[in-house]
C-alpha cells in the first residue's frame, strides 16, 4: 500500500514520518504538496506534524484551506484512512474533519517530553493492532496541545467510542499529574464518527524503532496497513 | 566639536582608524563609505583584537575539510557524510531583549550551517544567568529559553543538549550562545565566495527593513553602561522563524541546480559584510544596486540598505543566465528573491542608488582591518584567589543534606525545565537527547544531506531509492562546555579543562571526539587584564586541542561582555563533535541491573578550588582550577572508548560540577527501574573529605560492570595502567549509601570507615528536579 504525507509550508515532521512508514513499516510512502489536488494514488494519507504557516492566526488555521485539503476531506468522505499527528491534529480540528479545538498547554510552555497513552478503543482502523486498555510510550512535542470542546462533544466522544487514547500514568491510570497540556478528559487523540479520520497530539513516528526510546508508536501505523492490507507487522 | 561628533565615532572606529581609512581611500569616505568600513572594521566582524591569537589555535588535522574563516566548519564522517557545525553567541541582543536576542541567535547559526549546504540535524545551547534568586534573572532565563524554543521548534531542529549556570558575574551580562550541527556531503560544500565576473549577486530572502543597524558595531562591540538598555530596542532585530524553515528549505534546493557559485548568510553588517566578504575570498569586485534590494520600508538611504540586519536573507553569487531557476525554487517556497547586482574584475565594491555611485571601496580595504596586539597583564586577583588558606572552612557535619543541597542548585540540578520547551526529538534521530553528558543523534536514517525529497520526487513516479546504510549504526556525539569558573581562576588551565570535559563527555557516551567550534565570551580587550585572560585561555585551548587530537574548525568572539566596569567571568564555550561508530554500544549514565560493579576511574584529589560545593555551601569563589594531566586525559579516554566498544561497560558518567558524590547520585536518579540505589565505599587519601568526596578533580570517569566483566575491564584498565578503585554496587532497593574509608592517623595502611551519605533516591531526585522549578514555577 502507499500512504501520502502531506506537506505545508512549515511541516516539519514529514522526513521522521517517511523514513518510519519506508524503512520500519515497509510500506511505500510519498509527499504530497499542499498545492496538489492529486492523492488518487494513495491508499492513506498521513497529516504530519510541524508548524505550518508558522502557526499564524492558530496552529492549523492556514493550512486546513490548502488546495490538497479539498482532496483530503473528498479522500474522507469516500472513507480513506487519514491520521493527523500534532499539528496535523491540529488542521483535521481547524477543517472541521474532527470535532474540537487546541489552547495553548495549561502551563503555558512548550513541552517535548515522552508521555504514556491508554489506548481507549481498540477496535478502529487506527488501533486494532494494540491492545484495549494497552499503554504505549509515546512522546509529545507542542505548545498548544490542550484539547477542548464543548460538553455534548465531549459527550458524543464518550458515548461513540471515538476517543483513542488518553494521557496516562506509565501504570495506565489516567490522572491529571499524567495530563501534559490540560485537555480536557486527558484525551490524546480522537477518531471521527465514521471511523476513517484519527488525529493523535503524541508522535508515533518517533516511538517506531528501540534505537530511540519506544517502538510503540510503529502499532499505528502498523494497525492501518492491518486495516488495509491484512498484513500483520509485528513490533 | 564634541568627541561624540567626529565622524569615526558616530560609526565606532577610532581616530587612528578613520586616518588609515582615509589613507587606503586616499581621500576622505562618503557618508555611505564611513559607515561600511564603520561595521567592517568593527570587532565583532573584523576580530581585531583576537586575530593574531586565534591563529595559535590547531586547525587542520585529516578529518578537517573547512577550517576556520568559512561560515560553519567541516569534518569528515566517512566517504559520503561529513558534518557542519559552529557556534555563535547573541549575548548583548539577548540581555535587552531575551526572548528575540536569543530566538535571532538560533536563526543565525542555522544560517551558517545551511550556507554551506548542510541540512542543520541539532542544535546546542550554552546558556549563563545571574543567581536566579533575582526576578530580573528569571525573566532573562525565561526570555531566552523562550526565544530558543520558539525559533528552533518551528524551522523543527532538534535541541540535543547544552549547559547553563548562574552566577554573580553574568549578572549584567548574559550569556546566549548556541551551536548548529548540520549534515553534508563532502563534494556538496558550499562556500561565501563570489567568483566569476559577470555572474549575478542575488538577495533571496526577506524584505530589507532598518532593523538592527549597527546592531554589531555598537552593540556587540561594546560594554553596557548600566543605563542605556530601553533605549537599544531598536537595533535588536526580530526573527521569523518560518520564513527562516522556508529559506533554508529553498536555499537546500538551490544548492542541487549547480547554479549557486557562493552564498552567504546576510548577518553581522548585513549586505556590505556578505557582498565584501564573499567578493574578497573570491579576489573580485562586486557591483550592486541598493534601489533592486526588496525593501519593506520607505526612503531608506543607502548606508541603511548596506547595513540592515533584518533576518532570513541570504546573498547569493548565481551563474550568469540562471536567474530563472532561482526565482522557481524560491516561488515554490514562498521566498522572495530578487538580482541586485553582479560580480565585477576591479576589486572593488561598488555600492549604487538606482544607478548612481554612492560608494566604491576596495573589497579588499574592507576585509582588512588592522590587526591588534593589545597589552597584557596578568590581573592582581590571581595571587590573592589562589593563596586561599582552605583550612578557614570547616568540613561538612550533615553530609545528607549538603549532597542535596548540591543537587539543588541550579547549576548541578535537573534542567529539564529548560529543555522540556525545546523539541529535542524531531527528525527521528535523538537517541540521547538533553540531560546526559552529550546528546548523540544518529545519523544516515530520517534526514539525508542536501534538499528535500519533494524536489527529486517526480509526481507519478515511484520515490527515489536511497542505500541502506550497511553496518551498524553511526551517529554523532555533541557537547558544549565551558566551566568559567576555573577560567576565572586559570585561564590556561580552565580553558583546557572545557576542551577536556567537552571530549569526555562525547566519551563516555562511546564517541570519539574529532573537532570543536568555540566561543570566546570575554569582556572589553582593550584592558590589559582582560585581555592577558584571553590570551592565556587561548594558548590552554591549542594545548587542549592539540594533546586530544580535536583541532578548531571555527568559532566567535565576544568581547565587551561588561556592564559599569564589571567583566564577566572569562567564558571560553567549547562545542565538541564527535564521531559514533556503533550505536549498538552507545552507554548512558544511569545504572542499569543491581549487582553491578561501580568503578571510578583516574584520580581524586582534595581540589575545592572552583567548586560548586565552594560557592554554594561556604560561598566561596577562591583558589585554583583543578589539576588536569593532557597526556593521562587523552589516555583515560582511549581506554574508556575501547572498554565501551569491547562491551565491558553498562553505565559511564563524566566526574564533574559536585564531584563524585553528585555523579554517582545522577547515575542514580537515571536508573533504570530496579536499578535504583547504589552501595559505595570511597577510598580517601589525605587531606579534606569533602575536598575529595565532593571537589572536581578531573580526568574521572565513573563506569559500571556486570559482575562477569568486570574482572575483563579491571585486566584492560591495569594493562593499559589506568588508576581506578572499585567503589560498590548497584543495588535495586533505593537508597543512596555512601561511606569513607580514610586513612588512620597512625597508618596510611589502616582505614577507617565512615557513613556520610544515607539517602533514598527518591529524595535525590526530588531535590534534583526541583532545582529550577523552585525559582521559575512548575
Amino acid at each position: 500500500m502507499r500512504f501520502g504525507i502531506l506537506v505545508f509550508p512549515g511541516t516539519n515532521c514529514e522526513m521522521d514520518t517517511l523514513h518510519v512508514l519506508r524503512e520500519v513499516v515497509g510500506e511505500e510512502a510519498e509527499y504530497v504538496w499542499h498545492e496538489s489536488r492529486d492523492i488518487a494514488r494513495c491508499d492513506a494519507v498521513v497529516i504530519p506534524g510541524g508548524f505550518t504557516y508558522g502557526d499564524r492566526v492558530r496552529s492549523g488555521a492556514l493550512a486546513c484551506r490548502a488546495p490538497v485539503m479539498e482532496a483530503v476531506a473528498e479522500f474522507a468522505d469516500r472513507g480513506g484512512l487519514v491520521l493527523g499527528i500534532c499539528n496535523g491534529f491540529q488542521i483535521l480540528a481547524e477543517a472541521g474533519l474532527l470535532p474540537g479545538a487546541f489552547r495553548p498547554n495549561a502551563h503555558g510552555r512548550y513541552r517535548c517530553a515522552w508521555s504514556h497513552v491508554r489506548v481507549e478503543n481498540a477496535a478502529t482502523p487506527f488501533t486494532l493492532a494494540c491492545e484495549p486498555g494497552q499503554v504505549l510510550r509515546i512522546p509529545v512535542s507542542h505548545g498548544a496541545g490542550n484539547y477542548q470542546a464543548d460538553p455534548d462533544t465531549l459527550r458524543a466522544l464518550e458515548e461513540n467510542r471515538q476517543i483513542l487514547l488518553r494521557y496516562c500514568t506509565p501504570e495506565g491510570d489516567v490522572t491529571p499529574d499524567a495530563n501534559p497540556n490540560g485537555s480536557a478528559g486527558n484525551i490524546a487523540g480522537i477518531v471521527n464518527r465514521a471511523g476513517n479520520v484519527a488525529g493523535v497530539m503524541p508522535h508515533p513516528e518517533r516511538a517506531s524503532e528501540r534505537i530511540l526510546g519506544s517502538a510503540d508508536g510503529r502499532l499505528l501505523f502498523a494497525s492501518m496497513v492491518q486495516y488495509l492490507t491484512g498484513r500483520v507487522i509485528r513490533v | 566639536m564634541s568627541e561624540k561628533q567626529q565622524p569615526w565615532s558616530l560609526v565606532g572606529l577610532t581616530e587612528a582608524e578613520y586616518r588609515r581609512v582615509v589613507e587606503i581611500l586616499g581621500r576622505e569616505p562618503n557618508h555611505t563609505e564611513l559607515h561600511m568600513f564603520g561595521v567592517m572594521w568593527s570587532e565583532h566582524c573584523a576580530y581585531k583584537h583576537s586575530k593574531a591569537a586565534l591563529r595559535r589555535l590547531p586547525t587542520s588535522g585529516e578529518r578537517v575539510l573547512q577550517g576556520p574563516g568559512e561560515n560553519a566548519g567541516v569534518v569528515r564522517i566517512d566517504d559520503d557524510l561529513a558534518v557542519a557545525f559552529k557556534i555563535e553567541s547573541h549575548n548583548h541582543p539577548s540581555f535587552v531583549d531575551p526572548f528575540n536576542g536569543a530566538a535571532t541567535g538560533v536563526g543565525g547559526i542555522l544560517r551558517d550551517v545551511f550556507t554551506m549546504g548542510a541540512r542543520p540535524v541539532a542544535s546546542l545551547n550554552s546558556l549563563r544567568f545571574g543567581p536566579l534568586d533575582d526576578p530580573k534573572q528569571q525573566e532573562l532565563l525565561r526570555g531566552a529559553v523562550e526565544g530558543i524554543a520558539h525559533y528552533g521548534n518551528t524551522v523543527g531542529v532538534p535541541c540535543i543538549g547544552g549547559e547553563v549556570y548562574f552566577d554573580e558575574s553574568y549578572r549584567g551580562n548574559c550569556l546566549v550562545n548556541a551551536m548548529v550541527v548540520g549534515v553534508v556531503r563532502p563534494d556538496r560544500i558550499h562556500k561565501g565566495v563570489a567568483a566569476g565576473p559577470g555572474n549575478l549577486i542575488m538577495a533571496v530572502g526577506a524584505a530589507t527593513g532598518r532593523d538592527g543597524i549597527h546592531a554589531a558595531s555598537l552593540l556587540a562591540s561594546a560594554e553596557f553602561s548600566g543605563e542605556e538598555q530601553r533605549a537599544d530596542l531598536p537595533t535588536v532585530p526580530v526573527g521569523d522563524p518560518f520564513a527562516e524553515k522556508m529559506l533554508m528549505e529553498a536555499c537546500l534546493e538551490l544548492f542541487e541546480t549547480g547554479a549557486v557559485v557562493g552564498i552567504q548568510d546576510m548577518g553581522a553588517a548585513g549586505l556590505i559584510s556578505s557582498s565584501s566578504e564573499m567578493a574578497a575570498r573570491g579576489g573580485v569586485g562586486v557591483e550592486l544596486d541598493v534601489r533592486k534590494v526588496p525593501a519593506r520600508e520607505e526612503g531608506m538611504e543607502p548606508w541603511e540598505y548596506l547595513l540592515s540586519e533584518s533576518q532570513e536573507r541570504m546573498l547569493v553569487c548565481v551563474q550568469k543566465g540562471r536567474e530563472a531557476e532561482v526565482e522557481a525554487i524560491c516561488r515554490k517556497w514562498g521566498v522572495g528573491c530578487a538580482v541586485i547586482g553582479r560580480v565585477t574584475d576591479d576589486g572593488m565594491v561598488r555600492v549604487l542608488d538606482g544607478g548612481t555611485v554612492v560608494a566604491e571601496v576596495p573589497a579588499r580595504a574592507l576585509a582588512s582591518a588592522p590587526v591588534y596586539h593589545p597589552e597584557k597583564a596578568e590581573p592582581a586577583y590571581l595571587a590573592e584567589l589562589r593563596a586561599f588558606d582552605w583550612s578557614r572552612l570547616p568540613e561538612p557535619e550533615d553530609w545528607n543534606g549538603t549532597l542535596l543541597r548540591l543537587l539543588g542548585s541550579p547549576n548541578i540540578g535537573s534542567r529539564r525545565w529548560i529543555y522540556e520547551q525545546f523539541d529535542h526529538m524531531v527528525q527521528g534521530a535523538t537517541v540521547v537527547g538533553p540531560g546526559g553528558d552529550a546528546g548523540v543523534i544518529r545519523l544516515g536514517a530520517a534526514v539525508a544531506p542536501g534538499a528535500h525529497e519533494l524536489a527529486r520526487q517526480q509526481p507519478g513516479a515511484d520515490a527515489p531509492a536511497r542505500p541502506a546504510p550497511a553496518g551498524p549504526p553511526k551517529g554523532i556525539a555533541v557537547s558544549v562546555d565551558c566551566n568559567g569558573r576555573y577560567v576565572y581562576l586559570n585561564p590556561r588551565r580552565g580553558t583546557a579543562i572545557a576542551v577536556a570535559e567537552a571530549a569526555r563527555n562525547c566519551v563516555v557516551t562511546g564517541a570519539l571526539p574529532v573537532a570543536i567550534t568555540n566561543n570566546c565570551n570575554f569582556g572589553n580587550p582593550e584592558k590589559p587584564e582582560i585581555f592577558w585572560t584571553f590570551d592565556e585561555a587561548i594558548t590552554g585551548m591549542a594545548e587542549a586541542c592539540e594533546a586530544l587530537g580535536t583541532p578548531v574548525t571555527g568559532g566567535n568572539v565576544s568581547f565587551y561582555n561588561e556592564t559599569s566596569g564589571d567583566a564577566i567571568h572569562p567564558t571560553p564555550t567549547i562545542g565538541m563533535v564527535a564521531v559514533h561508530e556503533n550505536l549498538d554500544r552507545l552507554t548512558t549514565p544511569g545504572f542499569k541491573q543491581a549487582g553491578d560493579v561501580i568503578l571510578l576511574l583516574g584520580e581524586t584529589r582534595d581540589e575545592l578550588g572552583g567548586s560548586e560545593y565552594a560557592k554554594v555551601i561556604h560561598g566561596v569563589l577562591a583558589g585554583d582550577a583543578p589539576v588536569l594531566d593532557l597526556a593521562f586525559e587523552k589516555k583515560l579516554q582511549q581506554v574508556v572508548l575501547r572498554a565501551i566498544h569491547e562491551g565491558l561497560v553498562t553505565a559511564a558518567h563524566d566526574v564533574a560540577e559536585g564531584g563524585v558524590a553528585v555523579a554517582l547520585a545522577e547515575m542514580a536518579i537515571a536508573a533504570a527501574p530496579g536499578a535504583r540505589g547504589c552501595q559505595v565505599n570511597l577510598f580517601l587519601g589525605r587531606g579534606r573529605v569533602d575536598g575529595q568526596i565532593f571537589g572536581e578533580s578531573q580526568s574521572r570517569i565513573l563506569v559500571t560492570a556486570t559482575r562477569e566483566q568486570v574482572g575483563r575491564l579491571e585486566a584492560l584498565l591495569m594493562v593499559e595502567d589506568v588508576p581506578f578503585k572499585v567503589l560498590g554496587d548497584v543495588t535495586g532497593d533505593g537508597r543512596f549509601r555512601l561511606a569513607a574509608l580514610a586513612p588512620g592517623v597512625e597508618s596510611d595502611s589502616i582505614y577507617r570507615r565512615q557513613e556520610l551519605i544515607d539517602l533514598s533516591v527518591d529524595e535525590l531526585q526530588r531535590a534534583y528536579e526541583e532545582a529550577i522549578p523552585r525559582w521559575m514555577g512548575a
